[in-house]
């Protein structure tokens, strides 16, 4: 029927026509009629289209079942996802927490064992929205006790583009780093109490800095990931303000599915900090930082990661039974000098060459819906060398013949989905003196539901 | 020497790339969430589009890892058909973050929620997590409804025609095919479903509110204390005292779920199991899993 209409002109134009015509006529008349044919199938199409969707129309109009935006509108719809994370922990060490060193690191930002008996771990307080149709922000408050007084730490404040397309991901303010695997993750998400030991060495258990973020994903069937991050470096392990750019890094992700039940991920990292000034360390020692003897470094320092994760569920669902396994290597080589602050005078210094490197292994066994086992094993290395080894040794940086150590194991008991309470085992061989650690924790979560990463 | 390593992995990536790297087809892409939205895209999109699923129906579709696999299906998506409701929010809100794709967020054409067409039932009047995972919205499964698909697919061939406006007719055409199957299946179902109606059933969890109103059937008691909560055992006995005073006449269950507690209660009451697939399996179209799902309940009378 469709065709019938042009092909009656183009009859009609050919029955009338007259021999006489020229060719160039006939082309024209062609053309014309061409034109005709098409303008018209464009009309029919569209006509077709529209009584279809009038008749779909009737037909859905004879259900019972009427259609409803679900939506209502309140003041409060457009309050950003609000939620708190409720930390406490019963801690006992054989020996003494304060005494913790991690021989040939040099211990600074947050690391430290924490408080003997009863403690308030970090609360969290998380707000997060789609600020527009561009961009999605987020802040963490900490709030943590420290000598009797509370503290309160902005972890986290940034912002982020939402689908700027073709892949790309800005991020600006104040964020976890994407170096390594367990880096990027909140602590109440962790699978252990504690940070891995080689977290703890070279971050202070979490690099995290204020700067931007890119990140490209490729339009491929496996995921991979490419980004890069410029920083300011002011905090641990980075150091000096005097400059806007202090460390930068770069990250590459690999990932994807082996059937249905099997999936991994592996990413490789590389984090640079070449005019680090006055990096304090020597553990978290408040109040009296300025008569102690404290080592700061000078000079550039740089780390590589590896990480590989594997995970494992049943058909793909992880809810009932999971299985996960997780690797993470890090190499650090710095290059400068220490110089012992309140020493002297004179002033005790020396020439530095950092060489440390650490791995950690895990797997986590959900074997029933609220019923999780952990293993892990931590081990570090160092061989630090400079022109003065006493120097080199008061700031802990002379691995003193030891690769520390340490083997973890916890059972947790997750009675919903927010909320954990978690019993963790440690034979810490960090220094000479070997320590027996155990744990009781618990971490709730109140308020909105979060999403949790890979 | 581990710098060397990174490089040479680097120059691998770079060199195997032409191997991983998809040419692009004149298909869009669409990522649903769940089985029962992929068959409905299939079934709607024909060859023009390319439907993949996140979940099976084997999965929980409430606990779903953000996999790396599932951002890079979210990065090359052109519409995202979701159930919506807030049962993907462990993760749907996650891959769409990590995805770069600006053609599926929130408000985009590319982003499509079937809850937002329909009405929900149980829509809660208290919010209080101590009354277990409730979904503020009102139950998301409503997917076993299949008037409520009929909708869902009239709103969805409107969006492909918006996403993919070069094949409006098509996708308008396949409506029209969808809908004469769907409303002559929906005609059998209810005249096959005859004597299922008053039937007293025990749910494991609440996903079948849909499935009972439809069909008639009257649910007695859940597993679940409370939604998402794993049945404890002075839950299970409270319940076994409940159906013993008012028998039931099946215990309903998903398939993806661990059958410990109905088998417990199947071996104390001899109530029959009837083991649902709460979504189509890979490449089963919606007529043939709803067909299995009437067969399945009517098998146990």
């Amino acid at each position: 029927m469709r065709k019938a209409f042009p092909m009656a002109v183009v009859a009609a134009a050919l029955l009338f026509s007259e021999s006489g015509f020229a060719d160039s006529d006939m082309q024209t008349l062609q053309q014309q009629v061409d034109a005709l044919k098409k303008d018209y199938e464009q009309r029919i199409a569209a006509l077709e289209t529209r009584l279809l969707k009038a008749e779909t129309k009737v037909n859905t109009q004879t259900l019972e079942v009427k259609s409803a935006r679900t939506s209502t509108i309140t003041s409060n719809s457009f309050n950003p996802a609000v939620s708190v994370i409720l930390n406490g922990r019963y801690a006992n060490f054989d020996n003494d927490p304060d005494d913790y060193e991690l021989p040939g690191f040099s211990l600074g930002g947050e690391s430290g064992l924490g408080s003997q008996g009863f403690s308030l771990g970090e609360s969290e307080l998380a707000f997060s929205a789609n600020i527009d149709d561009k961009f999605y922000g987020k802040a963490t408050i900490g709030l943590h006790n420290d000598g009797g007084s509370t503290e309160v730490d902005l972890e986290e404040a940034f912002i982020q583009t939402l689908g700027l397309g073709n892949g790309l991901t800005l991020k600006a303010g104040r964020f976890f780093s994407a170096i390594g695997y367990l880096n990027e993750q909140h602590t109440h998400t962790w699978d252990f109490a504690d940070a891995p030991l080689i977290y703890r060495g070279l971050f202070g258990d979490q690099l995290k800095n204020d700067g931007v973020q890119i990140s490209y994903i490729a339009p491929t069937e496996m995921f991979l990931q490419f980004g890069a991050e410029i920083m300011s470096g002011s905090s641990f392990p980075g150091g000096g303000e005097d400059n806007g750019i202090g460390a930068s890094t770069v990250f590459a992700n690999i990932g994807g599915d082996i059937g249905i039940e099997h999936s991994w991920q592996l990413g490789l990292s590389h984090w640079q900090a070449n005019d680090i000034e006055g990096r304090t360390s020597g553990g978290h020692s408040h109040g009296n930082v300025g008569t102690e003897e404290t080592p700061s470094f000078d000079g550039s320092s740089e780390i590589n990661a590896l990480d590989l994760v594997y995970k494992w569920a049943p058909n793909g669902n992880p809810s009932n039974q999971n299985f996960k396994f997780q690797f993470e290597y890090f190499d650090r080589q710095e290059d400068g000098g220490i110089t012992m602050l309140n020493s002297g005078p004179p002033l005790e210094a020396s020439s530095y060459d950092g060489d440390q490197q650490g791995w950690y292994a895990q797997t986590v066994y959900q074997f029933k819906p609220q019923w999780r086992v952990g293993l892990r094993y931590d081990e570090l290395d160092s061989d630090n060398s400079g022109s003065d080894a006493d120097v080199l040794a008061e700031a802990g940086l002379d691995n003193e013949g030891l690769k520390p150590k340490r083997f973890s194991a916890m059972l947790e008991w997750l009675p919903s989905e927010f909320s954990r309470i978690r019993l963790q085992y440690n034979r810490d061989e960090s220094y000479e003196q070997a320590d027996d650690q155990l744990f009781l924790q618990y971490t709730m979560s109140l308020g909105s539901h979060g999403a949790h990463q890979y | 020497m581990f710098y060397q390593w990174v490089k040479k992995i680097v120059l691998i990536m770079a060199l195997t790339m032409p191997f991983y790297v998809q040419p692009s087809y004149a298909q869009i892409n669409v990522f649903a969430c769940e089985p029962e939205w992929a068959a409905l895209a299939r079934a709607l999109g024909g060859d023009a589009v390319k439907v993949t699923s996140a979940t099976t129906a084997m999965q929980d579709p409430h606990h779903i890892q953000a996999r790396p696999s599932l951002i890079a299906k979210m990065r090359r998506a052109d519409l995202l058909v979701c159930t919506g409701a807030d049962l993907e929010v462990a993760w749907l809100p996650l891959l769409l973050r990590k995805s770069g794709n600006a053609r599926v967020q929130p408000g985009q054409t590319g982003y499509f929620m079937a809850a937002d067409y329909i009405s929900l039932l149980e829509k809660p009047t208290v919010l209080d997590r101590s009354l277990g995972d409730i979904h503020a919205a009102g139950n998301p499964h409503f997917h076993l409804d299949p008037s409520r698909i009929a909708l869902i697919a009239t709103a969805l061939a409107d969006r492909l025609a918006k996403v993919d406006s070069a094949n409006e007719l098509h996708y308008q055409t396949n409506l029209q095919t969808f809908n004469q199957h769907w409303q002559q299946s929906i005609e059998n179902w209810k005249h096959r479903s005859q004597s299922l109606r008053g039937k007293r059933v025990v749910v494991s969890h609440n996903s079948w509110v849909y499935l009972e109103s439809w069909l008639g059937l009257h649910q007695v008691a859940t597993l679940e204390p409370k939604p998402g909560i794993p049945a404890s055992s002075t839950h299970l006995s409270s319940v076994l005292g409940k159906i013993q005073q008012h028998p039931a006449d099946m215990l309903l269950h998903a398939s993806y779920q661990s059958d410990k507690s109905v088998v417990w209660l199947s071996k104390k009451t001899a109530i029959p199991i009837v083991a649902l697939a709460l979504s189509p399996s890979e490449g089963e179209s919606l007529i043939i899993w709803f067909d299995k799902v009437i067969h399945q309940l009517l098998s146990v009378n």
